[in-house]
């Protein structure tokens, strides 16, 4: 393991923010902290960052002491959603930055710097602009810039923070396939914090998924996909209907019919969840009866919008060559789930 | 920079009130201006020139820059630190510390003066003790120092607080993780980025200490010669009815705010947008 959390707490003076907080980062591991706002990723972050110390914990880096050494001494490369790029400084002084200020014997020679700035110019794509300041490039370049900078100083673990947060749509996908090409070359250990659970299962090779500073659950993207381990992980990783039924013997029995389930509730009146792919629409039933509200393109799929009569409005999707494309709003279906989960 | 201000219609009113505004700034800050220009060089160039070479005239001057030059470095260094540590930092009492800062705008600068003969004046609290150890604070440099530099207290907190708060900690937080000390961060990542600011402080700093008369009045003693500083011997001047005399010693001072203005302008013009007060739109 490179890198291990161990029941790590953080308070702040009046509420926790982390709580007994544990896990590892493997070498050369892309991992998300995934999580909603206040949910305590970005103090781990700082903490693993060195610029705030936990309450209690331990944190290791390659078998050394973190909490021993302070920011300075972690040699930690940190990307901010603001970029935090010095603005009174040209592109290629922004990335010699964390060279320029080594003391005189550690520092590289100026012909070093330069030939090191050069070639992570060159790997962020962006050799003509060393002579650039900040304030004349767009976002998504600052933000290479802010990536070549904290490469620039060798780091033994990368930690992003929110990085493609200020980007727009369009942006943040083109960048989000570049910044996992540049882990893959250059192998640093990369933490990444992000709210945004299709960034995070895009992009990392295992997810935290943090809830009111502890952890929910830590998986591959896949396995959070497939076998969430509670409520809160399956509807922040994907929209969730929910519906009542009795559980029994690994089936949920309806009004008039049962559904297989992924359950780790005891048997009896459960709440159940299940994804719109998970689901199937009929005009005869059986099922949850039910008014089309919309019918909708979801790229490969369409998208259905149900309202059922006691007002619950179910949202499905299914193959565009599939009987759904017949339907039209006001049509009269039944939405029956394929599959469910109830969780504990 | 943010888009122009939508401007309402040229009226009837608005010129008027634009004129009225051109008038009243006339009446009330060109007209003595000329008034102290005309007064000061009225009976020709020598006697404006004499007035000037007066050895009295000469230490006053000399004085006024001496104290300037103790007390702006003074309070740049305090405003930086302040500022510093007010955006830089959490603590209990940081609202008092804010509202104390501003004290110096609000309280009369007599006060201001009179603060230190108390503390330190021949009846002050301190006064025995400095009799005793022959140390001399009112009615000498020390006390003329100490009387502009509380007068002066806000200008460079002021100027750079809004600026740094502004501008937050990221750049500081991403230098340490760099690898930078805190020196590194406080020269090449800090003041880089406020150097336009503080000069701006220093400069009304500056032209506020150079001016003072209040607080300075009450702690000099008025000692021609040693402790009166430009302002103070204009003030005897124009009671000795040496109305030549006073009036050139003005045009020193307002020589020296007019270049204040020049200076300040250019600032303001070139570097609109590292400064604070342009940063409220």
């Amino acid at each position: 393991m490179s890198l291990i959390v161990q029941n790590v707490s953080k308070s702040f003076t009046n509420f926790a923010a982390l709580h007994e907080v544990s896990f590892e980062a493997r070498p050369r591991e892309f991992l998300a902290l995934l999580g909603p706002s206040g949910s305590g990723k970005t103090t781990l972050l700082r903490l693993l960052a060195g610029l705030d110390q936990p309450n209690s914990g331990s944190i290791t880096f390659e078998g050394e002491d973190f909490l021993q050494l302070n920011a300075r001494e972690r040699r930690v490369g940190m990307v901010f959603q603001s970029y935090a790029l010095f603005r009174h400084m040209t592109v290629a002084q922004n990335i010699a930055f964390g060279l320029d200020v080594r003391p005189g014997k550690e520092r590289p020679s100026k012909a070093d710097i330069k030939a090191k700035v050069e070639s992570l110019l060159s790997l962020i794509q962006m050799e003509d602009f060393g002579k650039r300041f900040p304030t004349q490039l767009s976002g998504g370049q600052r933000q290479r810039v802010a990536l070549a900078r904290a490469l620039a100083i060798s780091p033994r673990l990368l930690l992003l923070d929110e990085p493609f947060g200020a980007l727009d749509a369009l942006v943040r996908k083109d960048l989000r396939r570049w910044l996992r090409k540049i882990h893959d070359e250059t192998g640093v250990t990369t933490v990444f914090v992000t709210h945004d659970q299709e960034e995070a299962l895009d992009l990392a090779d295992r997810v935290v998924v943090l809830k009111d500073g502890e952890i929910e659950q830590i998986g591959e993207p896949l396995e959070l996909y497939r076998q969430p381990r509670t409520a809160f992980v399956f509807d922040f990783l994907g929209h969730a209907n929910i519906a009542q039924g009795a559980l029994s013997g690994g089936k949920v029995a309806f009004d008039g019919f049962s559904v297989p389930a992924a359950s780790s509730a005891a048997d009896g009146q459960v709440t159940v969840r299940f994804r719109p792919f998970d689901s199937e629409v009929s005009r005869t039933g059986p099922g949850f009866a039910g008014k089309v509200l919309s019918v909708l393109p979801a790229g490969a799929n369409l998208r259905l919008e149900v309202r059922l009569s006691d007002g619950t409005v179910y949202e499905t999707q299914h193959a565009h060559s599939s009987d759904a494309s017949t339907l039209h709003a006001g049509d009269d279906v039944f939405v029956r789930p394929t599959k469910v989960y109830a969780f504990a | 920079m943010s888009a122009r201000a939508p401007t309402l219609p040229k009226t009837a009113g608005a010129i008027g009130l634009t004129a009225t505004a051109i008038l009243w700034l006339g009446l009330i800050i060109v007209l003595p201006l000329v008034v102290v220009i005309f007064e000061a060089v009225k009976e020709g160039p020598s006697p404006y020139l004499a007035a000037l070479a007066q050895p009295d005239t000469i230490s006053a001057i000399q004085l006024t820059l001496l104290v300037a030059a103790i007390a702006v470095p003074l309070n740049a260094i305090f405003g930086l630190a302040a500022a510093w540590c007010i955006t830089r930092f959490e603590f209990k009492g940081k609202g008092i510390l804010l509202t104390i800062l501003d004290l110096p705008f609000t309280i009369s600068p007599v006060i201001s003066g009179l603060v230190w003969i108390l503390l330190f004046g021949a009846n002050g609290w301190f006064g025995g003790w400095l009799r005793e150890n022959d140390i001399k604070i009112v009615f000498a440099l020390p006390g003329l120092v100490l009387a502009t530099v509380l007068v002066t207290l806000p200008f460079v907190a002021r100027e750079l607080i809004p600026l740094m708060i502004d501008q937050g900690t990221d750049e500081e937080v991403a230098a340490v993780t760099l690898g930078a000390r805190g020196w590194d961060v406080f020269f090449r990542i800090t003041l880089p980025n406020i150097k336009w600011a503080l000069l701006y402080g220093v400069l009304l700093c500056t032209a506020r200490a150079m001016g003072e008369f209040g607080a300075v009045s009450v702690v000099s003693g008025h000692i021609r010669g040693l402790t009166n500083t430009l302002p103070l011997q204009i003030e005897i001047l124009h009671y000795q009815y040496e109305s030549v005399a006073a009036f050139a010693c003005a045009s020193i001072l307002t020589g020296l705010a007019l270049i204040t203005l020049v200076l300040k302008t250019l600032l303001e013009w070139r570097f609109a947008g590292e400064l604070a007060a342009h940063r409220r739109h």
